[in-house]
């Protein structure tokens, strides 16, 4: 595996830049690289090369969107339609969905933990707003909503029982998520009060719960973030941090005995 | 995802303003499209959206004389000014499929494949467009950074 010997080809080397070798060859790359410091030298010369491209142009991921691309404005001729059930998925996933791949690649990886609520409070406010639609399955076809949306993501997607808490299943939407299928669960109090629960695919495990707030347009809005066998969970809602740590405990609580 | 499509936007046409316009029509586009995709891949549909608008607007300008500024007219990369210059510099000699796979791959982080689908062409092509790309920014940079810093 080490034999620094094996020819390594142009396109192998692209390849590792870019993490698309196979990984049971990046040895002999790195390897062969070693004994050829010309070529390691190219192969730095592109990292360098994606630093400056960064260095130059991720500045504009964070100015402030201009009014004119704001998609409230770009939404408005055609609400109605809109709001249908896939284009809606869309305008998830454009308002919020890749906010998680922005810095893919960058020097800055953001954490699991950023993209993923990033991601899960952006479909929180898209969707907590919404009146008429704001979920693709009703709270009333509950089984149909969880067999649905498990047979989709590929994890088992479990709507907890939050009516301890005054909350009540309004219905659940499929997303796109960082890497993949996203579940996205809405409950409802008596008073109007709104909670999401969002599931997607996560790679880092941490069993310790991370809290969050985000301020924008005035609302502010809190979330937690929690990862279990593979599946990151955000319960978003309430920025009152005890009310959103009860209804995430519950949550938790909940899926964790489902699935141990 | 809009802060993204702006950053390859940028990159892509160089222009402030020409780039917004690609975003606000490939977002329009986007979601006023038939074709929606059922279960697909939005963010490589968004670029491949962003993609084609601009090869297009390339197409219509092509008759037309091309005015490149002088100097980058956003030399704001903070503390590497002279280094951001070049790579837009670098960027600008590239031809257009060129310049497309080299920022969908590193600056967007997209994967050979989904730039393959973008573009509508075999991975192979993708390699080889990506390779020559690299060489020639590389030859670009190269060239121009010692002159550069006689300047400054």
């Amino acid at each position: 595996m080490t034999d620094p010997k094996i020819p390594v080809t142009e396109d192998e080397l692209h390849a590792y830049v870019d993490n698309e070798l196979p990984a049971e060859r990046r040895g002999d790359v790195e390897a062969w690289l070693a004994a050829h410091p010309d070529e390691a030298e190219r192969v730095q010369s592109w990292r360098a090369m994606a630093e400056a491209l960064h260095a130059r142009y991720d500045q504009v991921a964070n100015e402030p969107v201009p009014k004119r691309l704001e998609l409230e404005r770009l939404v408005q001729p055609s609400r109605r339609w809109v709001y249908g059930t896939i284009a809606a998925t869309v305008l998830a996933f454009i308002a919020g969905g890749g906010t998680g791949w922005l810095a893919h690649g960058a020097a800055a990886t953001p954490s699991t933990f950023q993209s993923f609520t990033e991601d899960a409070l952006d479909a929180h406010r898209l969707y907590v707003v919404e009146v008429r639609h704001p979920v693709e399955v009703p709270g009333n076809e509950r089984a149909h909503l969880q067999a649905w949306l498990t047979k989709r993501c590929g994890w088992d997607v479990f709507a907890p029982e939050l009516t301890s808490t005054g909350l009540k299943l309004v219905g659940g939407r499929l997303l796109p998520g960082p890497t993949g299928p996203a579940s996205f669960l809405m409950y409802e109090s008596a008073s109007g009060e709104r909670f999401t629960v969002y599931t997607a695919k996560a790679s880092a495990e941490t069993t310790q719960m991370r809290y969050t707030t985000q301020d924008k347009n005035g609302a502010k809005e809190g979330a937690l973030f929690w990862t279990d066998r593979g599946v990151g969970y955000v319960v978003s809602g309430s920025s009152d941090r005890e009310r959103l740590s009860q209804v995430a405990r519950l949550v938790y609580d909940q899926t964790e005995k489902k699935g141990g | 995802m809009i802060p993204a499509l702006r950053r390859y936007a940028r990159a892509l046409a160089r222009d402030a303003d020409i780039a917004d316009d690609l975003v606000q029509d490939t977002l329009v586009r986007a979601l006023r499209s038939e074709r929606l995709f059922l279960g697909g891949d939005v963010r490589s549909w968004l670029y491949t959206i962003l993609t084609n608008l601009n090869k297009n607007r390339r197409r219509s300008l092509a008759r037309r004389p091309q005015f490149m500024p002088l100097l980058e007219n956003n030399p704001d990369a903070s503390g590497t000014e002279a280094e951001g210059r070049d790579i837009a510099r670098a960027l600008a000699t590239l031809v257009e499929e060129q310049r497309a796979v080299l920022l969908l791959v590193m600056l967007e982080g997209l994967s050979y494949r989904e730039v393959a689908d973008i573009q509508g062409v075999p991975i192979g092509t993708v390699m080889s467009r990506l390779a020559r790309a690299r060489a020639h920014v590389k030859a670009a940079l190269e060239g121009e950074r010692p002159a550069l810093r006689r300047v400054k």
